[in-house]
């Protein structure tokens, strides 16, 4: 097991310095930090000494390294527009995505795992058909477009949930949450169904088809067969089998429910680290944007890392065929 | 010619085909669609890139059936005063010819790095194989964002509006990659051991030539069916991205960039500048799905889970 | 657990047993008519080529069949109650208690993420009400008595931590844990190796012996059934040809067809001469032929066997029923 978790470990930081040096030619390439410290109103001369003084006609590998070292210390450069380090910028703003994540993937699993078992064990009842063909429809709207109707239809039409921003935050030694008021909460409802309503069409079919799938085992027969009951068979034996597939996809989604927030912040004026990205984009601010790829790539790969080991704490098989 | 559609119709893929009611409804609507897209220039009753046309004293009309409607425009105007009947034909294109571009994109360069990656192996495939699992662990959307960010950044944004359209295909294409890199090699390494590769070795023929002229054709399955829905999710990624101001400009607007547009204006009541391109966007999105279910279901359902 | 003897004269009695297959292109019958009894303690083989509908049989007893196959007629009386008429409730109480079952691929039958532990007390935990020390010596004492060394240690692991010996083992001890009246062993050997696979025998054959379980072996393996059984049932496109004592059954077989499986084991055939087989293939489910099922493929066949379904009919002074219009009056 702990070799297991050394291999894994060691490939997420080969990984991260990949991420890492990308994220390092971009700010090179394209960045200006001269403007990033001084504006842009200060003369040329004083930008080429300054240039030198910052190590910017340094080598790139020189620079590179300077870069991952201030990495490591938690320096990420400076924001242009916010005229304060980037990480401070980020470290502010996450506390709302990871609500808003937080609550998303509650939603998924509490509404994925019983609609994707029931429609796995009863196929051809009238709901089990209505949610599969719902799913297919799921998977074609855009997550922005279901924000959007959302919106339409709570906030503008019937007037029951708030349409933009997080409404009330209470502040718990510097993390802004929006758990502790019913403003933030309400506030929360929306978005995260939004963002949730990316991922359940797919976990629910996955779970069903795993599900459909582990239902015509031996071992599930012979379960049967000795007579157990149900419940038993369905929650114990076949649970078990079903996920472990699913939590391999769901470490995968994950990513994909994070680049989300991109769209579905966007829609909610939800001021996190989504939104943030794409201000900073807007406004050319090549440093966070730099910050925000650091940032979410050390979470994916750390998410993702996480999600491996669990995987082979629970499929005993994996620890040992990895030695092969 | 005639012999292959011959044999096409007595195919099990026709068979299904003509049984599975959804599938065949499905390919009538996109064939429609595809149709009335490509056509626009020739069917649209007004040209939306064609400034002087657009009065912006008609902007924000509804639909021609309701009450402030007007007969010239079925299914109203947009906040510039653009028919957006024609606009949505126009955006329809657009979603079709980047979505079809960015699959060729993608499939040549999947293709040729999984051919590459299974037929090689070793460290190469090793690498190969362990970059397209980093990039897919970023999710193409992420990617493709991250892409069209950095683009936009370097050439600026007057410059991209001007280069939209390939640039989106060259995203697009470099975002989804991994996906047929990953199918192509799977294919190539069940292939690889099958006894007309080793037959053909025998006989002296070169890597190359196995590799393209005989295993190639093998992997063709799996990518058809892969294509239909890496489409689907091409034009959902443009859509996105020109939702968020990183694809196609408002003046040359696709469905994603329409919706973008009129997102404000549903708080002051005028939804179908939203709407119908939102249905739009969806009808289309979905009968590509759905053939994509059936083509999978019947060449091969463990495939594509995702 | 059961203590009380089961009370009436067969512990077993399967009466015009009938399973149907509702496809979408029409009706399947997998088997027609089958009866046949099994007493207390008593070691009947259920033979038969593949699809001959021998494991249907045994699902049948159980009302294992999966959909959308069902059970369309007949009777089969357990104990006095007939477990067709039950409900899946009360069948709960049946299964994996008075009557278990034993797979064919022990890789495939027991949970892979599950330990073994969890495996043999959810058995006991269901259908008993012993608390958990009292469960888990009962589990340690069944791997003992099929020979697993050192069983505390086995409990906590999990299958493929065994070789499928073992495994196999494992799954036996499992079926005696409520000490069943009956185990039904569905081609228990088929999936291991030969040297394996007579050790797996021999202990069916002791435990089922000591234990005074009924066996119900369903197989394609004359020679097993040969040296286990008491009595054999041979099976042949879903219905009984011929049943009777198992030493005189491959003494002297009746049908044609038990006559060919005899002849066609390797032990029958003079050293240089040509393995004797049965030509052509037994019929699918969907080609069943008009009359007796194997007349095409019988020496002996007449007009009357292409056009008349034989009855099972009892052979005068032998213990033995034949469904072969040769015996008939």
């Amino acid at each position: 097991m702990f070799a297991f978790i050394v291999r894994r470990v060691s490939q997420a930081i080969i990984v991260m310095l990949i991420i890492g040096l990308l994220g390092f030619s971009i700010k090179h390439q394209i960045g200006d930090p001269v403007r990033d410290i001084v504006g842009i109103s200060v003369s040329a001369v004083e930008r080429e000494a300054l240039r030198d003084q910052l190590g910017l006609n340094d080598p790139f590998v020189t620079q590179y390294v300077r870069f991952v070292r201030n990495a490591l210390h938690g320096d990420l450069g400076m924001s242009f527009f916010f005229k304060k380090p980037t990480l401070e910028v980020i470290l502010a703003k996450a506390p709302a995505t990871i609500e808003l994540v937080l609550v998303s993937s509650l939603i998924i699993i509490f509404v994925s795992i019983p609609l994707g078992m029931y429609t796995a064990i009863y196929p051809r009842k009238l709901f089990s058909r209505i949610v599969m063909g719902g799913s297919i429809v799921g998977v074609s709207i855009p997550v922005f477009l279901t924000a959007i109707l959302l919106i339409y239809l709570f906030s503008v039409e019937l007037h029951w949930l708030p349409s933009y921003g997080r409404g009330q935050t209470v502040n718990i030694w510097g993390w802004e949450t929006g758990f502790l008021s019913l403003d933030g909460l309400a506030h929360l409802i929306l978005p995260s169904i939004a963002l949730s309503s990316i991922m359940l069409p797919l976990f629910i079919r996955l779970i069903r088809s795993e599900m459909m799938e582990v239902l015509e085992t031996e071992y599930v027969k012979f379960a049967w067969a000795k007579g157990l009951a149900p419940h038993r068979v369905w929650f114990v034996h076949a649970f078990k089998n079903t996920l472990l597939p699913v939590i391999t996809v769901g470490g995968v989604q994950l990513g994909i429910l994070i680049a989300f927030t991109i769209l579905t912040e966007t829609v909610f004026q939800w001021q996190g680290m989504g939104f943030m990205f794409l201000e900073a984009v807007e406004r050319s601010d090549t440093s966070l944007l730099v910050a925000y790829i650091i940032v979410v790539g050390a979470l994916f790969v750390v998410v993702n890392t996480i999600v491996d080991v669990i995987y082979g704490a629970v499929n005993p098989m994996v620890r040992i065929t990895e030695r092969k | 010619m005639k012999r292959r559609w011959k044999r096409f119709k007595e195919s099990y893929l026709y068979y299904s085909f003509k049984r599975d009611r959804v599938a065949v409804a499905s390919f009538i609507t996109l064939a429609l669609l595809i149709t009335l897209s490509v056509a626009s220039p020739l069917i649209a009753p007004y040209n939306p890139y064609d400034t002087a046309a657009i009065d912006v004293m008609d902007s924000e009309i509804p639909p021609s059936w309701m009450d402030e409607g007007d007969p010239r425009f079925l299914l109203g105007t947009d906040i510039q005063g653009r028919d957006m009947l024609s606009t949505m034909l126009y955006g329809m294109r657009l979603s079709v010819i980047i979505g079809c571009g960015a699959v060729l994109l993608q499939a040549f360069l999947g293709i040729v790095i999984g051919m590459l990656s299974g037929y090689v192996g070793g460290k190469v495939d090793a690498f190969l194989m362990r970059m397209a699992d980093v990039q897919l662990s970023f999710s193409t959307l992420m990617v493709a964002i991250l892409i069209s960010a950095i683009f936009q950044l370097a050439f600026g944004v007057g410059r991209y509006e001007e280069l939209a359209i390939p640039l989106l295909v060259l995203i697009i294409g470099l975002a989804e990659w991994p996906q047929y890199a990953r199918t192509v090699r799977a294919s190539v390494l069940g292939e690889k051991n099958k006894e007309y590769v080793e037959a053909a070795r025998i006989i002296g023929l070169s890597s190359t030539r196995i590799r393209w002229r005989h295993i190639l054709p093998n992997t063709m399955s799996p990518v058809l069916v892969i294509s239909t829905i890496q489409v689907a999710n091409a034009v959902m990624s443009e859509a996105a991205l020109s939702f968020l101001g990183l694809g196609m400009p408002v003046t040359k607007p696709s469905l994603g960039s329409l919706i973008n547009a009129g997102f404000e204006y549903i708080f002051s009541g005028s939804w179908w500048i939203t709407l119908f391109p939102g249905l739009l966007l969806v009808v289309f999105v979905l009968v590509i799905n759905l053939l994509g279910d059936f083509l999978r279901d019947t060449l091969n359902p463990k495939l594509y889970k995702g | 657990m059961n203590n009380a003897a089961p009370t009436t004269d067969h512990l077993l009695e399967v009466t015009n047993l009938e399973v149907t297959f509702a496809l979408r292109t029409g009706n399947l019958t997998a088997i027609d008519g089958v009866s046949f009894t099994l007493d207390r303690s008593e070691r009947v083989g259920l033979v038969g080529e593949s699809g001959a509908g021998k494991s249907v049989t045994g699902f049948a007893i159980l009302n294992l069949i999966s959909k959308p196959g069902y059970i369309s007629g007949g009777r089969v009386l357990f104990d006095g109650q007939d477990l067709t008429r039950l409900t899946d409730t009360e069948m709960r109480h049946i299964r994996g208690n008075r009557i278990s079952m034993v797979f064919q691929d022990p890789m495939m039958t027991l949970n892979p993420v599950l330990s073994i532990g969890t495996q043999m007390m959810e058995t006991l935990k269901t259908h008993t009400d012993l608390s958990h020390e009292e469960a888990e010596a009962v589990c340690l004492d069944k791997l003992r008595k099929v020979y697993i060394p050192s069983p505390e240690q086995r409990l906590k692991q999990y299958p493929h931590e065994f070789s499928g010996g073992m495994r196999q083992r494992i799954v036996v001890a499992i079926a005696l844990l409520t000490n069943p009246y009956l185990i039904i062993a569905d081609e228990p050997t088929t999936a291991l190796d030969v040297t394996i696979q007579a050790e797996i025998m021999d202990l069916l054959l002791e435990l089922c012996a000591s234990e005074k379980t009924g066996l119900l072996l369903i197989t394609h393996d004359l020679a097993v059934v040969s040296q286990v059984t008491q009595k054999i049932v041979v099976m042949y496109a879903g219905k009984i040809v011929e049943m009777g004592p198992t030493a005189e059954v491959i003494a002297s077989p009746l049908h044609p067809y038990t006559k060919g499986l005899i002849n066609a084991l390797p032990e029958s055939c003079r050293s240089g001469n040509r393995l004797n087989q049965i030509p052509g293939m037994m019929p699918t489910l969907m080609g069943i032929p008009a009359g007796c099922a194997f007349h095409p493929r019988c020496e002996m066949r007449r007009r009357k066997c292409e056009e008349t379904v034989p009855t099972l009919v009892c052979v005068k002074d032998m213990n033995r029923i034949v469904a072969c219009h040769l015996f008939e009056k």
